[in-house]
């Protein structure tokens, strides 16, 4: 594959290779991608349009596209996320953006009472196809309503696929599975990701999966098993400990989180005999209770140690700086995790 | 709006079957062939089949929970709706919704919905999709008075307002949500003025006068279709079973609240207006008959209907193909979880 830089490169023309791009360009590429693919896509939410996005992921789209499918919508989650599924149970394919999932909340009963529902209430009679995209993440100091991750929350309901890309590529390949697919699918985007960058394939077949981890990194010592953000922190972990102590750390990027990929898991902690689980979210009943759960169950004889978990402290999360920094599943956190399961 | 004769004693006999229907229900909850919640609408006939006979065939419908009534007027075929409160493969859903959750695509109802106001949004979006399609047709929403006190109410009827979208809200106010009368409930007693509010048009009418619920309804719903204007449809009538079976529906008013009713029933309503017409008492004994033989066959037929398959607990959940997404988690890899039930594949 040939590369070409995102300043360079006619991103939306070429048709094969990959270009560097930000996670929101990647996002936004996958949009205009299926927006142009498939007449039945469009995309709504607070702010889409006129503003180009809370967060830019949909700068431009509205000129690209027009208003009907980009679509404006009051501040109103229960009422616009009930009106993608009305369109979506029609044949259409919403897109709904919920600014951060924190306001995913007041829509709870329509994506779990309603969406997640139908394919199996109605018995297969009529089905769901729609996106719910909404970040998860904290640490801009926005405080103890808006620094949330939720998406065990998601995960745990059947009825529902839940997608959390860590990278670029995984962001445009992910979003565009999710469209494609014939359920609701929620795609968690992650606040302090939106900026990262990296390499995107450009063809616009390009999809990832859903329903497979992927090894972002190989190694042989122990293994970190993550999702979204905390993948970002594994990675930075696993290179300095590399650096300072010569450990080779595997990082298992589950990418999604329903379904699960837990052969692969399973596969790397087979082979490290040791695992440390890392969430952006509290622990207790959270992503890492599952993964740890799981890895007792299907790698007992094979662990050197417990399973080891690092999450969110567990308190609504404070304002100040410091306080903030403290009770955040940080890098120092990480790999004091990672080196008291390998003594 | 007046109906011509014919027509009024079809009218009549869809009336009679959902009356007969009801009746019936009742009967198979108490002898335990019928489970969960069973909400009856007996005493709202001429609301509900004078609203429904204004639709066109290709508009939509959208319901709360009391949904028998809506499904029979609708068409959907007694036998599967009978099928689906036993809870049998040939019920409309399978035997996965029961009495709640009725739903018929082919017939244009996409669905009884079970928590209060929750179908409201849904209805939104159901008439966002025929916009978006080009469709000239329009959504009728069916509501209880109790679903308007909820934040549903407020968010949908705005963003149809916003959105310019053909919905017709139809709150059925029958006088309680669940036991609560309306004033006790709502800070306002005439629930259509709440469609000021909005800029749009409310509407009161007697629900149990049939003419008037197909007019009023026939009116605003070409209004959805012809001007993209949502619209408040309140239908005043009452119910006179309890909230649900479980419910002898006396804690909050009383017999005779509920006789007083009964001398203005709406079946009576229509028959008088037939008879009038020259229609003869023997010919509407003939209707009342067939009401009853087609109940009969349905609960037969609901009877003779299979089980659903347990290995198929899964099925419907999503979409085929999904099973190749969910398979490093199946039960039978080492990696499975028993409660992952996915042996009978989890497509259609």
């Amino acid at each position: 594959m040939s590369a070409a830089t995102a300043e360079t490169g006619d991103v939306a023309g070429a048709q094969s290779g990959s270009a560097v791009m930000t996670y929101r360009e990647a996002l936004r590429l996958a949009l205009r991608e299926e927006m142009a693919r498939d007449e039945r896509v469009f995309l709504m939410g607070e702010e889409v349009g006129v503003f180009d996005g809370s967060y830019k992921v949909s700068a431009g789209l509205l000129e690209e596209f027009g208003p009907d499918r980009v679509r404006d919508t009051p501040i109103s989650e229960e009422g616009f996320v009930g009106a993608g599924v009305g369109a979506a149970m029609l044949g259409e394919r919403p897109v709904v953006e919920i600014m951060t999932i924190n306001f995913l909340l007041v829509a709870m009963d329509q994506v779990v009472n309603h969406a997640a529902k139908i394919g199996a209430m109605f018995g297969g009679e009529v089905r769901c196809p729609m996106v719910i995209r909404t970040p998860n993440g904290a640490g801009n100091q926005l405080t103890a309503q808006h620094s949330q991750s939720f998406e065990g929350w998601f995960a745990h309901t059947p009825g529902l696929k839940v997608v959390a890309p860590a990278t670029p590529a995984d962001a445009k390949g992910l979003l565009k599975a999710a469209i494609r697919d014939d359920d609701p699918v929620l795609v968690i985007e992650n606040l302090p990701i939106y900026k990262e960058k990296g390499e995107v394939p450009l063809d616009p077949d390009f999809v990832t999966p859903i329903g497979l981890a992927n090894v972002a990194r190989e190694g042989s010592d122990l293994t970190i098993v993550s999702h979204s953000f905390a993948t970002v922190r594994a990675l930075h972990v696993a290179e300095k400990l590399k650096q300072e102590q010569g450990l080779d750390v595997e990082v298992v990027d589950l990418r999604s989180l329903r379904p699960l990929d837990v052969e692969t898991v399973a596969a790397s902690v087979a082979k490290t005999n040791r695992v440390v689980c890392v969430e952006e979210g509290w622990p207790t009943y959270g992503v890492t209770a599952e993964i740890a759960a799981r890895i007792q169950k299907a790698c007992f004889d094979d662990l050197d140690a417990p399973v080891e978990r690092v999450g969110m402290a567990e308190v609504p999360l404070p304002y100040a700086k410091n306080l903030e920094l403290a009770a955040m599943p940080n890098e120092d956190r990480i790999a004091a995790a990672v080196l008291a399961t390998l003594a | 709006m007046a109906i011509e004769i014919d027509t009024l004693r079809d009218l009549y006999e869809q009336m009679v079957l959902i009356r007969v229907f009801e009746t019936e229900s009742e009967r198979q909850y108490k002898a335990a062939r019928i489970g969960g919640y069973c909400h009856l609408s007996s005493g709202q006939e001429a609301a509900t089949v004078g609203v429904v006979h204004a639709l066109e065939a290709d508009d939509l419908l959208v319901t709360g929970y009391r949904c028998h009534g809506f499904a029979l007027a609708r068409g959907v075929d007694p036998d599967a709706v009978m099928a689906e409160l036993f809870g049998r493969r040939d019920g409309c859903s399978h035997g996965r919704g029961g009495s709640m959750h009725l739903l018929d695509v082919s017939r244009g109802f996409y669905g009884g919905w079970g928590i209060v106001a929750g179908q409201l949004p849904v209805a939104t979006g159901l008439a966002l999709g025929l916009v978006r399609q080009g469709k000239p047709q329009a959504v009728l929403c069916e509501l209880g008075d109790g679903a308007i006190n909820m934040g549903a109410w407020h968010e949908s009827l705005n963003l149809a307002a916003v959105w310019d979208l053909p919905v017709v809200f139809m709150v059925v106010n029958n006088g309680f949500g669940m036991g609560t009368a309306v004033d006790r409930a709502s800070a306002i007693e005439e629930l259509y003025k709440r469609a000021d509010s909005y800029g749009i048009r409310g509407e009161r009418i007697d629900g149990d006068d049939i003419e008037a619920s197909y007019g009023a309804a026939a009116e605003l719903l070409a209004e959805a279709r012809d001007q993209r204007r949502p619209s408040v449809l309140e239908v005043m009538t009452y119910r006179y079973r309890g909230h649900s079976v479980a419910d002898a529906g006396l804690a909050y008013r009383t017999k005779d609240d509920v006789a007083r009713h009964m001398e203005h029933d709406p079946l009576l309503r229509v028959r008088a207006l037939l008879r009038d017409a020259g229609i003869s008492e023997t010919e509407l004994d003939e209707v009342d008959a067939r009401a009853d033989a087609r109940v009969a066959g349905a609960v037969a037929a609901a009877d003779a209907s299979p089980l659903p398959d347990v290995d198929g607990l899964a099925a419907g959940m999503y979409a085929a193909g999904s099973d190749v997404q969910f398979e490093r988690m199946m039960p039978g890899s080492p990696f499975g979880e028993e409660e992952l039930v996915f042996a009978g594949g989890l497509g259609t």
